[in-house]
């Protein structure tokens, strides 16, 4: 068998995904927030944004890192299929991740929020974007959510009054193993969608163009003392 | 007579999420902040009576004989030990009986070290903890938090003299742009009024908590600790500590009825007035000698009313002083310098002495670079327990 053919059969079958149209969000900083989805050439600057945040174990960034980590990575190296990433950027700087799943037309599959920049409810606000792209854009009925941190919890399972499938466990598993599985169904998501979700479109050329080139952050909070490049 | 009494060792951690850390272990960081500010850890030794403000570490972390798991843990024994509990007053109420202790004769050292875990729990579930000072009866019973109280407090504000939520955002901004500089504080992020009152994305990015409250109108739930060295500036221990004191010129404390519809005007804040009114007298002054004031801002307008209550402004005036700028940092009396409970955070217990230690910073003059108040002659800090049932205010003085 040839490579390419070999390749070709490694590769999962994919659909085409209508694209998450791109806003801007005034933080309570006064920044503005671009919110895009991620294209295959942004791999390499989501994967050297995440890297750095490996080995911290606060908050589980560890495990919620090296999970995205290998999702970006199998996303751009075709072996997840329907997978999406929507980016927050900052004049250019990468201010959070996440990551998610198209399973079929009725599901959603959540998988991973990272915020970069704390205190300004980034992550919060991806999150909503990330639940406006599966029910609103691509017209799906629920989205599974788990939380592998406590942080998680509070703001999804909690501020959103997610629904709990966990009593549907083994049948009803998110496809990160065995953590209760949450939903945020249609209904549930008209509710909150008015107090969680926000944006601005279309957002101007010149902002776009500034979110269109990823800038790793050079500091982190949660690695006092660490520089890129030092 | 008694003798004159002053502050000489602070302590501080940043406030924000310590749930790498028991209570006691941060408690015991500002205490050894606080000697060692003061002189060196060995000073722990001339202590003669520890007091430990807390609020809820029964609830918040299953603990409790606090007092005396921190007098082990910082190799302070035998010396006598006592918590102190007086809701979100504790600390205030801490270092009044310190102050008390050394009055009175029996102790011329009192450390008071004070400090909270909040973050150990959901926010809905500090928020319910936080609930049971109300009334079990007329009030926790009834479903009624301290976000809905203040809610519905504001609501009555705004009907009666015309406050707008842009007005409970102003203060917010003011109280951020100052907490961005305070290296203690839980949110060190400027906000703007266009990005949280203004602009097309305000509702949701300042999203409402308890309407007509937001989240900017309330403050964070914070974990964190502080603590403050009492000297008898009389006694031949006070020569041991290298700080020259700031002393404690006056103290006031009063009481209102613990069901808020039992007052004849909910607007009004009796004990806080009561309080400030001892205070001053003890102190010898009046509202136009403080020149700073830190006031307990759980939600934004307590900060409006409390200003009022304490003779700042004019009852229904104190938003329009913060329209006018009155209130910041180079204003005429800046208030909250040190981002107050709003940006540096609340854990309720550490608060009243975490105000303090703000206070007894700007008297130095050690607070950071833009946030240091011009030669302040007297600074004040008011501590609010309960739904204004039990309060207390601090007078610091420069000598």
């Amino acid at each position: 068998m040839a490579i390419d053919a070999l390749e070709q059969k490694l590769r999962p079958p994919e659909v085409t995904l209508k694209p998450y149209p791109a806003k801007v969000i005034k933080l309570a900083s006064g920044e503005d927030m671009v919110v895009r989805e991620c294209r295959r050439e942004d791999a390499g600057a989501l994967l050297g944004t995440v890297y750095p945040l490996l080995g911290v174990s606060k908050d589980f960034y560890d495990v919620v890192a090296a999970r995205m980590y290998n999702e970006i990575l199998a996303w751009f190296r075709y072996r997840i299929a329907n997978m999406f990433a929507i980016v927050g950027t900052i004049d250019g700087v990468v201010a959070g991740i996440v990551t998610s799943r198209h399973v079929d037309q009725k599901l959603g599959m959540s998988l991973h929020t990272l915020t970069i920049k704390r205190g300004l409810r980034v992550g919060a606000q991806l999150f909503a974007a990330k639940m406006e792209h599966h029910l609103d854009v691509l017209g799906e009925e629920e989205v599974w959510i788990v939380a592998e941190s406590p942080i998680g919890f509070k703001r999804w399972m909690i501020e959103y009054e997610l629904e709990d499938r966990s009593s549907g466990f083994p049948a009803v598993r998110h496809e990160l193993g065995g953590v209760p599985t949450y939903a945020l169904t249609r209904k549930l998501w008209e509710a909150v969608r008015p107090v969680k979700c926000t944006g601005t479109r279309p957002v101007a050329d010149a902002q776009l163009r500034s979110a269109h080139k990823l800038i790793m952050p050079s500091e982190y909070v949660q690695l006092p003392g660490w520089k890129r490049g030092a | 007579m008694a003798p004159r009494i002053g502050i000489v060792g602070i302590g501080h951690c940043r406030f924000g999420n310590s749930s790498d850390y028991d209570l006691v272990d941060v408690i015991a960081y500002s205490a050894a902040d606080a000697f060692l500010d003061a002189g060196g850890l060995a000073l722990r030794h001339q202590v003669d009576q520890v007091l430990v403000a807390n609020m809820a570490a029964g609830m918040f972390n299953h603990q409790s004989a606090v007092a005396s798991s921190l007098v082990s843990r910082m190799d302070m024994e035998p010396c006598p030990a006592e918590l102190v509990e007086n809701g979100p007053a504790s600390g205030a109420s801490a270092v009044r009986l310190g102050y008390m202790a050394i009055a009175s004769g029996m102790a011329d050292v009192v450390l008071v070290a004070a400090g909270e875990l909040m973050r150990t729990v959901t926010g809905w579930e500090a928020t319910d903890i936080v609930a049971t000072m109300a009334h079990p009866e007329a009030e926790y019973n009834m479903g009624l938090t301290l976000p809905g109280f203040a809610g519905m407090f504001t609501r009555l504000y705004m009907k009666k003299y015309g406050l707008t939520e842009r007005d409970l955002a102003l203060v917010a901004v003011k109280d951020h742009a100052n907490g961005a500089k305070n290296t203690y504080a839980h949110v060190q992020i400027p906000v703007t009024i266009e990005a949280i009152a203004d602009g097309e994305n305000a509702d949701v990015v300042n999203n409402y908590v308890a309407e007509p409250l937001r989240m900017y109108s309330t403050c964070p739930v914070t974990d964190g600790s502080a603590a403050v060295i009492l000297v008898n500036m009389d006694s031949p221990k006070a020569r041991l500590f290298n700080k020259k004191p700031i002393r404690i010129a006056g103290l006031g404390a009063a009481t209102d009825t613990h069901c808020v519809h039992n007052r004849k005007d909910p607007l009004v804040l009796d004990a806080v007035r009561l309080s400030s009114e001892r205070a001053y007298r003890m102190a010898g002054v009046g509202p136009k000698d403080i020149s700073f004031a830190e006031l307990h801002d759980a939600f934004v307008i307590f900060e409006l009313l409390i200003s009022e209550e304490v003779g700042f402004f004019e009852r229904g005036k104190s938003f329009l002083a913060v329209r006018e700028h009155q209130t910041d940092i180079d204003g005429r009396l800046p208030i909250n310098t040190s981002g107050g409970l709003k940006a540096k955070g609340h854990p309720v217990g550490a608060t009243g002495v975490s105000q303090i230690v703000e206070l007894v910073r700007q008297l130095r003059g050690e607070a950071e670079e833009g946030r240091q108040v011009r030669d302040p002659k007297y600074g004040m800090a008011v501590n609010f327990g309960g739904f204004g049932n039990n309060v207390v205010t601090t007078i610091l003085a420069k000598d």
